[in-house]
């Protein structure tokens, strides 16, 4: 489709660029298009059209994040020695000198002190992987919010969610790398988690140290993984959660003119192409200024690596908080020993079992949501959170269990910059883990239908202007007004829910329908997530509410000075005259 | 059955769009009614921004974007100016707690980029063709003619295979390749090479009978008089600090660093009337002198926090706390068995010695734990 570029900036050119003689660049395109048939491939997708939101962004600062770890990292291993091998601190830092730490301590020491912009890149990579997991996860929270993960996106939401867990490990095993006091904690505690798997554990153990803990080979084996294994799984998933959003085109806020079966928006040349390329010079820029003025990881403060040291306060990256909370949490003497092997609960219970339980939960939840409502439709438009109340409560519940067991990670920390005992907070976490995220389930879902009856309300009464009126009896009312076309139809975009009703047990022939028991399970559940619901008002609840609002306009006609109300709020319209124009107040 | 019917038409150009849904039997999904109860008004008319209709406006936004990205260039120059005029090295904490070349690169790269991002995007908002286009979607399945097509190729190209004619051959292929496994899953053997993948070694440290403890940074041995009540000292093995006059042979690499890992004890002295029988005072412990391996029975860290006037220690990294009064008995946090205690003496010079070494395995635990 063509746009009226009659009245766009002059400096954009009226006309095509189509140049009357092959210049070099047509020239280099024809011969690269002789060869490789791009023009078919890119004659849709130059111009593809692409939904304007600001949630849409978030994924966007997960993906240039990335690009800046990728820049970042490669700096980094240009000095890097990931060895263990054993030597004594000769560099700048005055503190370590003559201190005997293994030569990926000593490398990460002469990166921050001994090469210029060092430490810079150093700050700059741990801080992109900070930003990194946090975009993920509020990108993750956004798709589930609105739906988006609804058919035909449940793959690209599994995809996303294995990318986090990758993201999650190449952050461990990049921060185990400098070998320091903190992080080789953390290593020793990976190790005991490892050893805490039944059966296989010990051997795990072993093999993953090259022998008993510390070993030699620890290091190296977590650097091959951080740089070349894991960075390329990223990468290729990354490539397909990319293709798959293309294929499928981005979901969209409905609106006006906006349905499920067209995308509105800007194209990707040269709008998107320029706000996505501008964007990852600032996700780049922010990293930059962070690098430079927060200190992140300070491993000089903590020393190298020592098996009988450990400092008080000591915590894994953020990221890796929820799954050490719950460790914490645990009661004390949650192991046994069946046939004289031992059986760590005490950790296999948080640590190999309820993460990964978490994670299967969370890739399960677009299935079990199409499972319970049947509907196989393609969903390419956005839902408020407001307007599923049950999946939202549920999502708040999950953020709830997580939040509790984060803080649970930070319990030290907790008790001493707020003076509690630990004790006591251990205990209620403990207690609160479980009752949480009920309360938080049913508070959200209240939440939620509250707002579904206060958009009924405004559809139905109008809004509220905040003029109050006195009748001439003397009684008090305030003024509501009837919302735009516009926020009234967008208020009204969205489907009505069904309750799914299970068929009879048995059928008019007297034969007992298949499945029963599952469907009678799906209509509890689909009652369940449902029947509370407040449906939109029908065509003739919206006609009655609208005369009777005239109704009402009438009988205050009368009065010495009607007051339509716009004069008090910003709701007036223009002067039809007027050219109407954006951010011109 | 479909929903087609109920569906508005929304496409610009009037035509319905191909849409393909497989309700069949879920006939209780509601049918789309976007339309219900208010009608789609359409896409709003386009809006003319300043710089659309305003020459002025115009003008001025390129003189915005092109100072932008000027600064973008003094800062990137400045940067390389920062790089060769700060130093690094034993000037690293002058500003902010860091080094200046650090403060100033970042600074000044950050600042070049961001002027970058901003002026590009500052150029899409204002100077840019800005109205919305409308794209139609597809539906994300295949027509169901390519559907079959396809079906109908892999079916002609597993016929002409012939494999599943012949299970034979079909069975022995997979299991061949199967087999493939054994070669793959055999070669990390050798990730921890010969008896290095001995896990029995966990259940024996360096300690054993007449070793000193000696202190764990300076290796001097302890003399049982120095140790007043209320102190906690953090000790090692004296065989991790070999000498011509101890006689203990060298240790090094991967084995000193997994010994010092397994060694480590702490060494308290409390009022021998507070001992519980679950230290066996009169056996293990030296005046009321006892020690205990340093290492958490959770997952392993090195615990340090001692409380003098409860006896308890505290691991900092999940807070399980062990009374070491008790035979270091865990009254709380989650794990679930005391610290191995090492029974003591003192030699004919006062010194503080073992017995002998643990006599369970020190440290997390593991499967083979009870069998060691």
């Amino acid at each position: 489709m063509s746009i009226d570029t009659s009245k766009v900036a002059s400096s954009n050119g009226t006309k095509a660029a189509t140049a009357s003689k092959p210049s070099p660049a047509g020239s280099l395109a024809t011969w690269a298009d002789d060869r490789l048939g791009l023009a078919t491939a890119m004659k849709k997708n130059l111009r593809k059209v692409f939904p304007d939101h600001w949630s849409f962004m978030l994924g966007e600062i997960a993906l240039w994040s990335f690009v800046v770890l990728l820049l970042t990292g490669v700096f980094l291993t240009l000095w890097f020695n990931p060895s263990m091998g054993h030597i004594t601190y000769e560099g700048s830092y005055e503190q370590l000198r003559g201190v005997g730490m293994s030569e990926s301590m000593a490398s990460t020491l002469h990166i921050s002190f001994d090469v210029r912009g060092g430490l810079l890149m150093r700050q700059m990579h741990h801080w992109a992987a900070m930003i990194f997991i946090a975009s993920m996860m509020v990108h993750l929270l956004r798709v589930a919010f609105t739906g988006a993960y609804r058919k035909p996106r449940e793959l690209n939401w599994v995809i996303g969610c294995l990318l986090l867990l990758l993201g999650t490990l190449e952050g461990f095993t990049g921060y185990s790398l400098p070998d320091d006091l903190l992080s080789g904690t953390g290593v020793r505690a990976a190790d005991g988690f490892l050893k805490a798997t039944p059966v296989v554990g010990t051997y795990m153990s072993f093999l993953l140290f090259g022998g008993e803990f510390p070993g030699e080979a620890i290091i190296p084996r977590l650097y091959i993984i951080h740089v070349l294994l894991i960075p390329g799984i990223l990468l290729a998933l990354i490539a397909a959660h990319m293709l798959l959003l293309v294929y499928h085109k981005h979901t969209q806020w409905p609106g006006p003119g906006r349905t499920e079966q067209n995308v509105v928006g800007f194209p990707m040349l040269p709008v998107y192409a320029a706000k996505a390329g501008g964007f990852f010079f600032m996700v780049f820029g922010v990293i930059a200024i962070m690098g430079g003025l927060m200190t992140i990881n300070p491993v000089w403060k903590f020393g190298p690596y020592d098996p009988t040291k450990v400092t008080a306060g000591s915590q894994p990256d953020w990221y890796m908080g929820w799954p050490d909370g719950l460790l914490r949490i645990i009661p004390t003497g949650w192991e046994s020993v069946i046939f004289g092997y031992t059986i760590s609960w005490n950790v296999m219970l948080p640590i190999l079992i309820v993460p990964p339980l978490m994670l299967v939960i969370l890739m399960l939840l677009p299935f079990i949501e199409g499972w319970i409502t049947g509907d196989k439709r393609d969903h390419h438009l956005l839902q408020r959170p407001r307007n599923a109340p049950t999946r939202t409560a549920v999502m708040v519940a999950l953020m709830t269990f997580y939040g509790l067991a984060w803080a649970a990670g930070g319990n030290d920390i907790i008790a001493i910059k707020l003076d509690l005992s630990i004790n006591q907070i251990t205990y209620f976490i403990r207690v609160a883990i479980f009752l949480g995220p009920l309360l938080a389930f049913w508070i959200t879902r209240r939440w939620c239908i509250s707002l579904q009856r206060h958009d009924n309300g405004k559809l139905l009464h109008g809004y509220e202007t905040g003029i109050i009126t006195r009748s001439p009896d003397g009684a008090y009312a305030e003024r509501h007004l009837p919302l735009s076309e516009t926020a009234a139809y967008t208020l009204t975009a969205r489907d009505r829910d069904e309750v799914f009703h299970a068929n009879g047990e048995t059928d008019a022939a007297g034969v007992a329908a298949p499945n029963t028991r599952s469907e009678k399970l799906r209509a509890k559940l689909s009652s369940w997530m449902y029947v509370h619901n407040v449906q939109k008002p029908t065509r003739a609840e919206l006609e009655a509410a609208h005369h009777h609002a005239e109704h009402e306009a009438e009988l205050q006609a009368g009065l010495d000075h009607p007051v339509d109300g716009h004069q008090f709020d910003d709701h007036h319209l223009r002067d039809a005259d007027e050219v109407p124009l954006r951010g011109d107040h | 059955m479909s929903n087609d019917d109920n569906r508005p038409v929304n496409g610009p150009d009037g035509t319905p769009e191909p849409y393909s849904d497989e309700t069949g039997a879920q006939s209780h999904v509601p049918a789309r009614t976007p339309a219900d109860p208010i009608a789609d008004p359409g896409l709003p008319p386009h809006l003319w921004r300043p710089t659309d209709v305003d020459p002025k406006a115009e003008k001025r936004a390129e003189r915005q974007i092109a100072a932008m990205f000027i600064a973008a260039m003094i800062s990137a120059v400045l940067f390389v100016v920062a790089y060769f005029s700060f130093e690094v090295g034993d000037n690293w904490d002058t500003f902010l707690g860091m080094g200046s070349s650090t403060v100033a690169l970042g600074v000044t790269l950050g600042t070049s980029l961001l002027l970058i991002g901003t002026g590009i995007i500052h150029l899409a908002r204002k100077l840019m063709a800005d109205a919305e286009m409308v794209e139609m979607r597809h539906p994300a399945a295949s027509p169901p003619e390519d559907r079959e097509a396809t079906i109908a190729a892999l079916n002609a190209g597993l016929d002409e295979a012939g494999i599943g004619r012949r299970p034979l051959v079909r069975n022995t292929m997979i299991g061949a390749v199967g087999v493939l496994g054994l070669p793959a899953v055999v070669l990390l053997r050798d990730l921890a090479p010969g008896d290095s993948l001995d896990i029995s070694k966990l259940a024996h440290t360096l300690w054993k009978p007449e070793m000193r403890l000696v202190r764990d940074v300076i290796g001097t041995p302890i003399l049982a008089s120095d140790v007043e009540v209320g102190d906690l000292i953090n000790a090692a093995p004296e065989a991790m600090f070999p000498s011509e006059e101890n006689g203990y042979p060298e240790l090094e690499g991967a084995e000193e660093q997994a010994e010092k890992a397994k060694g480590a004890i702490i060494i308290v002295r409390m009022d021998p009337d507070e001992l519980t029988a679950a230290t066996q005072p009169d056996k293990w412990t030296v005046d009321g002198i006892i020690c205990y391996s340093k290492i958490c029975t959770h997952v392993g860290c090195p615990i340090s926090l001692y409380e003098r006037t409860t006896h308890h220690v505290l691991c900092p990294c999940h807070q399980s706390t062990f009374d070491l009064a008790d035979g270091a008995k865990v009254v709380f946090g989650p794990a679930a068995r005391p610290l191995p205690q090492l029974p003591i003496k003192v030699d004919e010079e006062g010194y503080l010695v073992a017995q002998s070494d643990f006599t369970e395995p020190i440290g997390a635990s593991f499967w083979e734990r009870e069998k060691l």
